[in-house]
Parts: structure tokens; C-alpha cells; sequence
């Protein structure tokens, strides 16, 4: 059923049709929407037989989740920033005894300084977590791959965080296509978990592992992303034959087909990329974009034969690894090691940064004429940044970054002069 | 109204067993069949007052629950001891996640249970004292406040042994542990204000707090039960010494376990929504004195440098449980 | 369900771990030696038999007492019970009242007719037994059990012997030793009265051995210079006489001399048979005094008077004169040159027994060493087959010794007859109080027998000291903390942290799992009973 509907709302939607049996809320922007959504269809019966859990941390969440996934039954939690970071060391764990829970990660930065808009700092900084991650370009796109991911996650019986941009999907409203119940339940069997917590049948799950078999159990998690990496597609093309959608898959093309330059990227900022690409097309621009919606199992392959024919790609990545450079940027480098392909890296959108059409055109440009360098930082006020660096070369000690800056942008006040 | 001591004599209340009383009457842990839910081949040192006081806690669970159980357990020493791969002493359906998330996880698992209708299985968490008392503090709470169907059992040996013997918030005033070495003019732990983790649980209201030793089977059995009859948040905060830890001879763990009670350093008692119910009187009060000399973790305190001055610090201690929670029959005191 | 490689294990295969290669000390159970079996002159299993009284099995309890001992309604009257001086429990709250519960099993088993039963086939071998009293009764109970023929030759008029002729009514009703006696009687025992012995080597004939126990019944005179009219008897003659028809005409005013449980009893007798005062004079004090203290106390109570460091000197008509005596530093009376005089109607002189060895003249190879009969280690005389025990050899002299004689003599005498030599068991280790942990008995005061109210005392033979009834004796039964012997408490199996002890079953027992036992020690440290012991492992 076609919706207007705010992105938060649509995805509780998703998530209460696949009758989730235990949710756990915790609130923290900008995932808030989606919990108390469902708190409502809890309590209004809409959403039943379920158990809505108002915990105390984003750590209990998730481990009220593990405790509720072992039991056998159908766990579903959302978070962001600085919660996902809250629960880490339960992420891991969750991963690690192989509990099928699916949690929303609405996108947004981690501090200091605080922050609560969007980048994708949040859930690659758990990249190695086990977890599954799916990025959703749109919130159509966040309502399917929620359904994908409870079926894909308890067959390979590993958690999956759907990750949808903070704000700019979770707040958007837009159309949205709301299955029915009997699609979701035709697409999706109750949950019958690999190894449960059963009187009748005991076990000791969460062993103690030395050094004679951790390679091998860590092994065993990295084969399953490896499965994973045959089943996304296939979930997917079944995905469509029942609800008539294309959505999810490892990695989508876009115009790429006599690409010289691919654009890669994952979560709202593909629509924005999408009119930039479309504008240079009318060009003439031989440019195309490739999105990737697994992060997490990385698609190498899939990555690899899609900018396989191009001559260069450049990444725009709304996160960084301080010190480094680009983090999905690594990965897609990686896939094509060996291709002789120009690669680039875009720095772009951090903390909620607007991406505009403006900035990436001549980006796109720079790209294909490949006079960039090899890391980016896009719309980077250089002026600010080369003030404090330089105070920072003359003193040691030159007070709080962020707020020099802010100064030196004019954006605080005269009276902290 | 607190555990009743059934009038037998040669055999006696405090025993195990007692052959002479009839089966319905006789503990859990005297009975050929109990479930021995932690069972032989675990790798807990010698004379461990937590495996004991584990198998206790569990068995009574099971006996209550007639084996329809859950067990979470958080990291620590009984975690490490019973579960090292490719072999669990576990008999009942287990589970550990981390170290400071047992109360959540069991929380998890009641919600699965209540939302699959099975209301005949009991979820049981349980961690040492800092899994309790420090870093699950947090998720404990939690659970206490929203009043989840858990029992959650405390095994305080008064330090973080698995690691090494360091400090944690439930080590008493004095005691010698990695972190807290007997040196300098105030040797040992610092007398700070202690965290009292059983009146923290009952100013949560809870349904049920109680407080027992290893050296009071019947007791113990008997709160369990108790408890585990009961729906909502329940705490059992279960004295465990540890012979690693404190220094004591293996063959000592109940005996030291017995000594804290009757010093009155270790109040026993039980409490319903916030409010002491009954207390375990002591049968024969000991000084202070006769609970820590065979402790090495307290060893500063005699000896050749002694400190009696912390001595009468810790007596004070015991003369304020022992006043407060009403330990002493009037005739004894 | 598949489950996850390493993760998730399957339960309980810890048992896979033998933790018992830890062990450095290893726990054994042992059966420790009580000390009331220790201090039990008859050789009762006290603690075997409270056990089972314990659980409310007297029929049982009777008969695991009855083994050693075939008077438990006599000794739970008369007996001075060293078991309870040296219970336990004594240095806990109050020593378990063992002699009370015997009594009550006695009663029982004469109440409810249990019969003892005979355990040997017999052996054609034919015992002769001299004497009717304690260790005669016991010997011959002993040795019909294990199948001999006894014939006993009393030489007095009815059997039992001081227990009849030396222990007064109040505190043993004749129809309680009748009972018991008769029950030995049952076994097919033939008793011949008024049949005296005056050669026991001749009397021996026809039979494959003798057991004398001819008892101490010539009464030990002091040199007491005595008009002709002063009334003066001896303490054996007045209790003997006391079974007679025509009870003994003593007067008003009776003086006995002794400090004996002789003289305390005489001194209650003639309350009873109607003195106005009796009153007890002894040369030393009430801490030196040889008698019981609670049969001083019971004296007392009824109205017997003690005069203390007194020596009586002279004995006239109605008029005594004594002398006073102080104590020196060794506790010994030394006479003062002080005499006083005190009014008496009768001098009773309890001053204690000899044996009369008369049958024994021209035995060869006999030893007669200060009026005793000499035997060696197994109760035979220097004579082959001729045995003797009770108070005509060197021992102290009370019924509950006498009746341990007979027991052990009966061993010997066995053996004899079947050419072997009877080797008792060694004693196990003592089970003291050192080797106890008591907290887990609860507290639990001694129950008090009642007693007979003092106007009832002082005028008739009623027996003084009751019974207890089934609750009170199931009460002080379970007193018992089994010192040294598994009560199946299962302490061991509760606090053992490696679940290494097995529960056999009710009567089994436990043994240890020494695959799994860490050699923790707890299990020993918290045995209520210390039936439990730390020992090296041999590595």
C-alpha cells in the first residue's frame, strides 16, 4: 500500500510485519522515530504477541536482544552514533554467538564533538564486527531490505544492521510502498533459530575459546559472510518476484555501462549522485555510478566486475578513518587490485555536511579529468582548518579545536570573543 | 517470616542431609537425584565457595522450577571455570554473553519466554560481585526497575579473582587485593562507604532480596525457593569465599563463610518490596577478629605490624550490621 | 539444532576432565571409636545402637545393643554410665543421656516380649558357670548364643546375684531383672539354684570348661571394738536379707560406715524401712567420698545424713564413739584425738567385699594374689578351661564390669572349645572432641528422667528414678552426635564443589569419586561426626 510517510514511521511499519517478538527501545536520535512507532503498535496490540522493552542503555538493548534471540525468538532493535558505540562490546558478542537480531543504525556521526547528524562514522566503525550491514538508498529501499534482512539473517542465523541515513532518510517523508502482511509472511518464515536456549534440550552457548579453535570459529563467521555474499542476490530476486521491487542485492549499477568514471557510494547521497551523473550524461560525461548496498559482506567480486571496464572511480564516502584516509575507499581499492584502475577517495557529508549537486560536479569533473588528489575533503573550509594549524605550530596549546573554528567561521557569538 | 529450623538433633538443621527427616522435607542437595546443574570436571580451584555456592543456587532453581530453567551468567570466574571448550559442566540450558549484560540477556530471555507463552520456564542470571556490583551495575538496575521475571544471584567473593584478585566495588574495608596492596599507613582497601548491593535492590522495591552464605545450605535453599515461586525482579546476594582470593585454606570455605555471618560482617536476611522480612540471627557471635585471622588478605592487619585500629574499624562494622538488621537474639546479645 | 562450532557445547561433558589428578590429599572415610563404646566396661556399641533408636527402630536398636550386653533394662538403672562422663556432647551442652535411653530400650523389649536370638548352631560342647550374678548371666547368654550348652550353678536361692542381693528395689524392681534373666534363661540356659560348688575341679567335670563368677559376698570388717549388746550387721547380710520375707528390724537410729555406693544404699534403705535418721559416717569429704554423686544427691534429697571426717571407734548399746579426722595433704584421714559420741540403733558396717575362694582350695597351678583370683589376658586361671571374671578378679567391681567379663570371657572360653584364640578387633582411632565440627548440632538440653516425689521415697521401695516415654527417649537419642561414624548426614555430599562424592542409598553410605575429588579437604572440615580423613596421596 503506497504511503506518504516519514521514513522512521515506514520502516516500523516494515519491521512490525515481520512480527518481530521482542524489540528493545532505547532513545537516541535520529533512530528515535522507528522504536517509538512500534512502542505504539506494541501497546495498541496492533503489533502482538511482542514484548517491548524500555531499557536503560543502548549496551542492555542489544543484550536484552542477544538474551531474546538465544531464547528463540525474533529480536529487532535500532540505534545510532554514539549508542552503537554504547552496545560494541554486546555487537561483537551478538555476532559472535551467531543471534540472528536485526537492528536499524539510522546513520549519524559519533563524537567528540558531538553530533547528531548524519555520516556513516556509526556503523563502519563496526565494520568488523560480524555484523551484516545493508545501506539503503532510499526509504522504499530501508523498508524492503529490513524484510530481506530478518530472512537472510535467520538463515545464516548472523545479525544484520539495516543503516539508513539519519534524518535525510529516517525524517523524509516521502512514498513509500507498504507490503501487506501476507507478503512479508509469504516472504518471510517464523523464526526457528539455528541453537536455542530449550529445557528439553540443554546447551552452553558462549563458551570460553582458546587458541585451539578461536581461528577456526572466526573462520566459520567469515564463511557465512562469504554464503551471504550468494544469498543477498538470490533473497533479492525472490524479493522481487513476490513484492515486484527491486531492492537490496550486493551492489547496484547506475549508467555504467561505458563508464570511464564510476562514482561509488552507499545511502541517500546515491540520489543526489544520480542527478549529478544524469546531468553529465547530458554532457556527454562517460560516468556512472556503482552503489554498494552490502558493506558488509564486501562484495569484492561484484565490485571488481563492475569497474572493471571504467578507467577510473572515485568514492565519495561519508566517513573517515582519521589518519588514513577512506574506509569503504580501502575496500573498493582492494577489489580491484591488480586493474590498473585510477582510484580516488572523497571525504564528504561528515556530521550532517550538505552534499550538493554544485560541489560534486566539478568533484565528478576533477575525478574524470583525474586531477585529484588521492584523498578529498569535500567542502572543506580550508581557511578555518589552516588558521588553527597554524596557531596549533606556534603553541602547543591552543584551546578546543572545534570552537577555534567556529570562531574563526563566525559562527560564535562575539561575547566568547 | 524467615526460614523456620526444623527441631532434629543428632542430624541436626544444619546439616545437608537428614535421614530422618521425610523426603519433602530434605534439602535439594541431600537428594541422589538433584540436578547437579554444574557438575564434576569443572576447573574451579580447590574449595571454591563459587562453584559450591553455584550448585547450590542452581540445583534449588532447578528443583523449584521442576527443571524447566534458563541460566545466564556473566563473565568471571565461574563463567571461565565451567565453559572452557570443548567441555561444559552446565546441565541446564546456559548462556554468557559479556561480562557486564547478564541481568539484560536474562531479560531477553523472559521476554522470549513470556512472548512464546511459556510461562513455566524461570530465567536464572547470575555473575560474580563485580559483574554485579560494578560493571554490570547498569543493566541490573534496569532490571530491577522494570521488574523483569529474573532471578538474579549475586556470588560475592569480594574481588574480581578471575583476573587476578583486584579491587572491585564489593571488597570490604582493609583487604589486601592486587590493587589495593597492604602498604602505605592505611594498608589495604580504604574504608569508603561501600556499596551495599541488597539495599540497592530493595530500594528498587523489588518483590525480593535476600542474603545468604555457602555456610547455611538450608537457608540458601530455602530463598531460593522462595524466590524462584515468586514473578518479577529477584536478588539473591550469595557470600562465597574464595580460597585463591583471600587467602583461606581450601578445606575453610565454609567455615569463613559461617564466621562472616556470625561476626555479623555478613548480615543475613531477606527482604519483600524494600523491606527486611526476617534476619538470620547469629547462633554464636564471634569478634571480628576470628573471621579475618585466617585470611591472608588481611594478614597487614596482625602480625609483627599490626593495625588494631582497623581491627576496631571493622568490629564497628559488624556492631552496625548487628544493631541494624537486629542480628542478635535478645537473650545472645 | 546445529550448533555453532566451539561456542556452544553440549552440557555436562566436563566430565571429560579428570580434576582428580589435582589431588595432593585424598579423603577416606573411617569409622572413629566413640568415646562411650570407649568408656562402655561391657563393651557396648552405644552409638550403634542409639542410631538406630534414632530413627525410632528400638526393636533393632535393642538388638545391636543386646550383642554385647543382655541386661539393658538392668543397666539402664543401675549402671554408673562412664559412656556419658565421657560423651561428647558433655563439652557442647550436656552429655547425651545414654544410660536413659538403654532403659527405655529394656523396658520396651521386656514390654513388647523380644526374645533374644539364638545365632549359632549348636557345638556339643558343654560350659559350666559358677555364680548367677552379672558376668555368670552374661558369659552363659554369650556362650548359648554361640551354640555351647551352659549349665549354671547358683549357689543361692535366685538369680541375678548383687544385682538382686546388693542393689535395693527402688532403684532395680525385681520383676525388671526377672524379666531379663528369664530371657536368658530362654535361650536354653539350665540354671540350678541352692546348688553350691565347694571344688570347682571336680565340679568341672563333664564339662569342656567353667567360668566362675562367684561375685564378693563376704562383707570386709573393720576392727570396731563392740559391746555385747551393740547392734552391729554388715552391709552385704542387711541387702541380702532385704530379698527375704522378714525384712530386718534396724530401729530408729542407723549409723552406716562407709563411703561406698554400698553405704549410700544401705543408708536409703533404712529410710525406707522406717529410720528416722540415717546417718552415713565416712573419714574423708563429699569430693573424696567413693559413691556416685547423684546417689549422694538422691541420699540427701531423702533425707540421709553424712557426717564427714568421722572415724567410728567404739560401738556400744545404742551409743557409737567417734572420732574426728582431718584430711592431709595427700587426701588421706589422719585421727585428730577428738571423739565425740552419737546415738545409734544399728551400726551398719558398709565397708566393702571379699571373695570367698573357698571353692577354689587345691586347684593347681591357681593364683591368688590380695583375695582376687589371677587371670591372664583372656579371663583363664592359671588351670586350663577354668575361667573366672566379675568381682572375684582384680577390676573394679560394678554390675555393668561384671557383665562385660561374662561377655568377654565367653569370647575366650569360645575359642577355647574351638582350639583357636579369640582376637578381638583393633580399637579404632578415639573420635574426641577435637575431631567434631558441632556446629551442626542444633542445641538441645539433656532430657531429665523423672522422679519419684520425695514423701514416696522416703516410705516405700517404688522404683525412684522413671522412665522416659517414646519422645522424650527419641529426643535424647537424637542427641547423639555419632561421634566418629557416618550418620549419613550428607554433609560430604552436599559440600563437596566438584559433586565428587556418590550417595549409595539409605545404610550405604558414600564413597568418593576420586576421578573428580580436587582434595579440597571440605568435606572432612564440615563431617559433623569426624568420619572423614585427610590423607597424603601417594604420588
Amino acid at each position: 500500500m503506497l504511503k506518504q510517510i516519514e521514513g522512521s514511521k515506514a520502516v516500523a511499519e516494515a519491521v512490525a510485519l515481520c512480527r518481530p517478538e521482542v524489540i528493545c527501545a532505547y532513545p537516541i536520535s535520529p533512530q528515535t522515530h522507528i522504536v517509538e512507532a512500534l512502542g505504539e503498535m506494541v501497546k495498541s496490540q496492533r503489533l502482538s504477541p511482542c514484548e517491548y522493552i524500555n531499557v536503560e542503555s543502548e549496551f542492555a538493548a542489544m543484550s536484552v536482544s542477544i538474551g531474546a534471540s538465544a531464547a528463540g525468538a525474533r529480536a529487532y532493535t535500532a540505534t545510532a552514533s554514539q549508542g552503537l558505540l554504547f552496545m560494541t562490546e554486546a555487537v561483537y558478542n551478538a555476532a559472535g554467538l551467531g543471534l540472528p537480531i536485526v537492528m536499524t543504525v539510522a546513520n549519524r556521526a559519533i563524537g567528540a564533538p558531538i553530533n547528531i547528524w548524519n555520516d556513516h562514522s556509526d556503523s563502519l566503525s563496526q565494520r568488523d564486527s560480524g555484523w551484516m550491514q545493508l545501506f539503503a538508498e532510499n526509504n522504499q529501499e530501508a523498508v524492503d531490505l529490513h524484510i530481506q534482512a530478518f530472512r537472510l539473517a535467520e538463515e545464516l542465523s548472523m545479525p544484520i544492521m539495516v543503516c539508513m541515513d539519519g534524518y535525510i532518510l529516517t525524517h523524509a517523508f516521502e512514498r513509500v510502498d507498504i507490503p501487506s502482511q501476507e507478503e512479508v509472511d509469504a516472504y518471510l518464515p517464523p523464526f526457528e533459530p539455528r541453537q536455542v536456549l530449550d529445557p528439553s534440550e540443554p546447551i552452553t552457548i558462549g563458551a570460553m575459546v582458546g587458541p585451539e579453535a578461536f581461528m577456526e570459529v572466526k573462520y566459520l563467521a567469515h564463511a557465512k559472510q562469504m554464503q551471504a555474499i550468494e544469498r543477498i542476490p538470490e533473497l533479492a530476486s525472490e524479493f522481487r518476484s513476490v513484492f515486484g521491487r527491486e531492492n537490496g542485492g550486493l551492489v547496484r549499477t547506475y549508467r555504467v555501462e561505458d563508464a570511464e568514471t564510476v562514482i561509488v557510494a552507499m545511502g541517500s547521497v546515491i540520489g543526489t549522485i544520480k542527478d549529478v551523473v544524469d546531468e553529465m550524461r547530458d554532457e556527454g560525461h562517460r560516468i556512472g555510478v556503482l552503489t554498494i548496498v552490502s558493506y558488509r559482506p564486501f562484495p569484492l567480486e561484484q565490485v571488481r566486475s563492475a569497474l572493471l571496464h571504467c578507467k577510473r572511480f572515485l568514492v565519495l564516502e561519508k566517513s573517515l578513518a582519521v589518519g588514513m584516509g577512506g574506509i569503504l575507499a580501502t575496500d573498493v581499492r582492494m577489489a580491484v587490485t591488480g586493474a590498473g584502475l585510477m582510484g580516488y577517495t572523497a571525504i564528504a557529508g561528515l556530521g550532517g555536511r550538505p552534499i550538493f549537486k554544485s560541489q560534486l560536479h566539478p568533484l565528478f569533473r576533477q575525478a574524470e579529468k583525474e586531477e585529484l588528489p588521492p584523498v578529498t575533503f569535500l567542502d572543506l573550509d580550508w581557511e578555518a582548518v589552516n588558521r588553527q594549524l597554524e596557531r596549533e605550530r606556534q603553541t602547543r596549546r591552543s584551546g578546543p579545536v572545534a570552537e577555534n573554528i567556529l570562531h574563526d567561521k563566525g559562527i560564535v557569538s562575539a561575547k566568547f570573543g | 517470616m524467615g526460614f523456620q529450623p526444623i527441631k532434629f538433633y543428632q542430624t541436626g538443621t544444619y546439616t545437608v542431609g537428614n535421614r530422618l527427616l521425610s523426603p519433602d522435607q530434605r534439602s535439594v542437595q541431600a537428594d541422589e537425584a538433584r540436578s547437579n546443574s554444574i557438575n564434576s570436571g569443572h576447573r574451579a580451584c580447590q574449595g571454591c565457595g563459587e562453584a559450591l555456592g553455584a550448585r547450590y543456587a542452581i540445583d534449588a532453581a532447578m528443583a523449584e522450577s521442576h527443571g524447566q530453567l534458563i541460566a545466564v551468567n556473566a563473565t568471571g570466574c565461574l563463567e571461565v571455570f565451567s565453559t572452557p571448550y570443548p567441555e561444559s559442566s552446565w546441565q541446564v540450558p546456559w548462556i554468557h554473553s559479556v561480562f557486564g549484560n547478564a541481568p539484560a540477556v536474562a531479560t531477553g530471555i523472559a521476554a522470549a519466554m513470556k512472548v512464546k507463552g511459556r510461562t513455566d520456564v524461570r530465567v536464572v542470571a547470575q555473575g560474580g560481585d563485580g559483574g554485579t556490583t560494578d560493571i554490570g551495575f547498569g543493566c541490573l538496575s534496569g532490571m530491577f526497575e522494570r521488574n523483569d521475571d529474573v532471578l538474579y544471584i549475586c556470588y560475592d567473593n569480594e574481588a574480581y579473582m578471575n583476573t587476578g584478585v583486584q579491587r572491585s566495588s564489593a571488597t570490604p574495608p582493609a583487604a589486601r587485593t592486587a590493587t589495593t596492596m597492604p602498604v602505605g599507613p592505611e594498608p589495604g582497601n580504604p574504608f569508603g562507604q561501600g556499596k551495599n548491593l541488597p539495599e540497592i535492590a530493595m530500594a528498587h522495591g523489588i518483590p525480593y532480596v535476600a542474603t545468604a552464605t555457602v555456610a547455611d545450605l538450608r537457608d540458601l535453599e530455602y530463598k531460593v525457593r522462595r524466590a524462584m515461586r515468586m514473578h518479577g525482579a529477584r536478588y539473591i546476594h550469595l557470600f562465597v569465599p574464595c580460597p585463591l582470593g583471600w587467602g583461606t585454606a581450601s578445606h575453610d570455605t565454609i567455615r569463613i563463610a559461617r564466621l562472616a555471618k556470625e561476626s555479623g560482617l555478613f548480615p543475613v536476611f531477606e527482604a519483600e518490596h524494600g523491606e527486611v522480612t526476617s534476619v538470620l540471627k547469629i547462633r554464636r557471635k564471634v569478634g571480628v577478629e576470628e573471621y579475618l585471622l585466617p585470611q591472608k588478605r588481611f594478614a597487614h592487619l596482625f602480625g609483627s605490624h599490626p593495625h588494631p585500629e582497623m581491627v576496631s574499624r571493622i568490629q564497628e562494622i559488624a556492631e552496625r550490621n548487628i544493631r541494624k538488621y537486629g542480628l542478635l537474639d535478645e537473650e545472645a546479645a | 539444532m546445529i550448533k555453532p562450532f566451539a561456542i556452544t557445547l553440549k552440557p555436562g561433558t566436563s566430565l571429560s576432565n579428570l580434576t582428580g589428578t589435582w589431588r595432593t590429599e585424598r579423603p577416606v572415610y573411617l569409622d572413629r571409636l566413640p568415646p562411650c563404646n570407649n568408656a562402655c566396661p561391657a563393651g557396648e556399641n552405644i552409638q550403634g545402637w542409639l542410631y538406630h533408636a534414632e530413627s525410632g527402630d528400638y526393636e533393632q536398636a535393642w538388638r545391636v545393643l543386646v550383642e554385647e550386653n543382655p541386661f539393658p533394662a538392668v543397666m539402664g538403672r543401675v549402671c554408673y554410665h562412664p559412656c556419658e562422663d565421657q560423651c561428647n556432647r558433655g563439652k557442647l551442652d550436656s552429655a547425651v543421656g545414654i544410660n536413659s535411653v538403654e532403659r527405655f530400650l529394656g523396658d520396651e523389649a521386656i514390654r513388647r516380649g523380644w526374645k533374644f536370638s539364638k545365632s549359632a548352631d549348636a557345638s556339643g560342647k558343654k560350659v559350666l558357670i559358677v555364680g548367677a550374678g552379672p558376668s555368670g548371666l552374661s558369659a552363659a547368654y554369650h556362650l548359648a548364643r554361640m551354640g555351647h550348652e551352659v549349665e549354671i550353678q547358683e549357689a543361692g536361692p535366685m538369680a541375678g546375684g548383687m544385682m538382686r542381693f546388693g542393689i535395693p528395689k527402688y532403684r532395680l524392681p525385681r520383676d525388671v531383672l526377672d524379666a531379663e534373666v528369664r530371657r536368658i534363661l530362654d535361650l536354653g540356659v539350665r540354671l540350678k539354684l541352692n546348688s553350691r560348688v565347694d571344688d570347682i575341679v571336680q565340679g568341672m567335670q563333664g564339662f569342656d570348661a567353667a567360668f566362675l563368677a562367684v561375685g564378693a559376698h563376704i562383707a570386709r570388717r573393720a576392727f570396731i571394738p563392740a559391746g555385747d549388746a551393740a547392734h552391729v550387721v554388715d552391709a552385704v547380710s542387711l541387702l541380702q536379707s532385704m530379698e527375704g520375707e522378714e525384712k530386718p528390724m534396724l530401729g530408729r537410729r542407723v549409723v552406716v560406715y562407709g563411703g561406698g555406693n554400698t553405704a549410700i544404699d544401705v543408708a536409703r534403705t533404712a529410710r525406707r524401712l522406717g529410720a528416722t535418721d540415717a546417718i552415713i559416717v565416712y573419714r574423708r569429704t563429699r569430693e573424696r567420698m567413693p559413691a556416685h554423686d547423684f546417689e549422694i544427691e538422691e541420699a540427701l534429697q531423702e533425707g540421709v545424713m553424712i557426717r564427714w571426717l568421722s572415724a567410728i571407734r567404739q560401738a556400744d548399746e545404742g551409743q557409737l564413739t567417734v572420732e574426728k579426722m582431718v584430711l592431709d595433704e595427700k587426701g588421706m584421714p589422719v585421727p585428730t584425738g577428738e571423739f565425740e559420741t552419737m546415738e545409734a540403733d544399728t551400726l551398719v558396717l558398709a565397708l566393702g567385699q571379699d571373695v570367698d575362694l573357698a571353692l577354689l582350695e587345691g586347684v593347681p597351678n591357681l593364683e591368688i594374689r590380695n583375695g582376687t583370683v589371677q587371670v591372664s589376658g583372656n579371663m583363664m586361671t592359671g588351670y586350663p578351661g577354668l575361667f573366672a571374671g566379675g568381682d572375684m578378679v582384680p577390676s573394679e567391681r560394678n554390675v555393668t564390669v561384671a557383665a562385660g567379663h561374662g561377655k568377654k570371657a565367653a569370647r575366650h572360653i569360645d575359642a577355647y572349645l574351638r582350639g583357636v584364640s579369640y582376637e578381638p578387633h583393633a580399637k579404632h582411632e578415639l573420635a574426641d572432641f577435637g575431631k567434631l565440627n558441632t556446629w551442626y548440632y542444633s542445641d538441645a538440653d539433656k532430657t531429665v528422667r523423672p522422679m519419684l516425689d520425695i514423701i514416696r521415697r522416703q516410705t516405700s521401695f517404688d522404683e525412684v528414678q522413671g522412665g522416659l516415654d517414646e519422645t522424650n527417649a527419641l529426643f535424647e537419642a537424637r542427641r547423639c552426635m555419632s561421634c566418629g561414624n557416618c550418620f549419613e548426614c550428607d554433609n560430604c555430599y552436599g559440600v563437596c564443589p566438584d559433586n565428587a562424592v556418590i550417595k549409595l542409598g539409605p545404610g550405604r553410605r558414600f564413597k568418593f569419586n576420586y576421578d573428580y575429588c580436587k582434595g579440597c579437604g571440605l568435606c572432612a572440615a564440615e563431617c559433623p561426626c569426624g568420619a572423614i580423613k585427610m590423607v597424603p596421596e601417594e604420588i
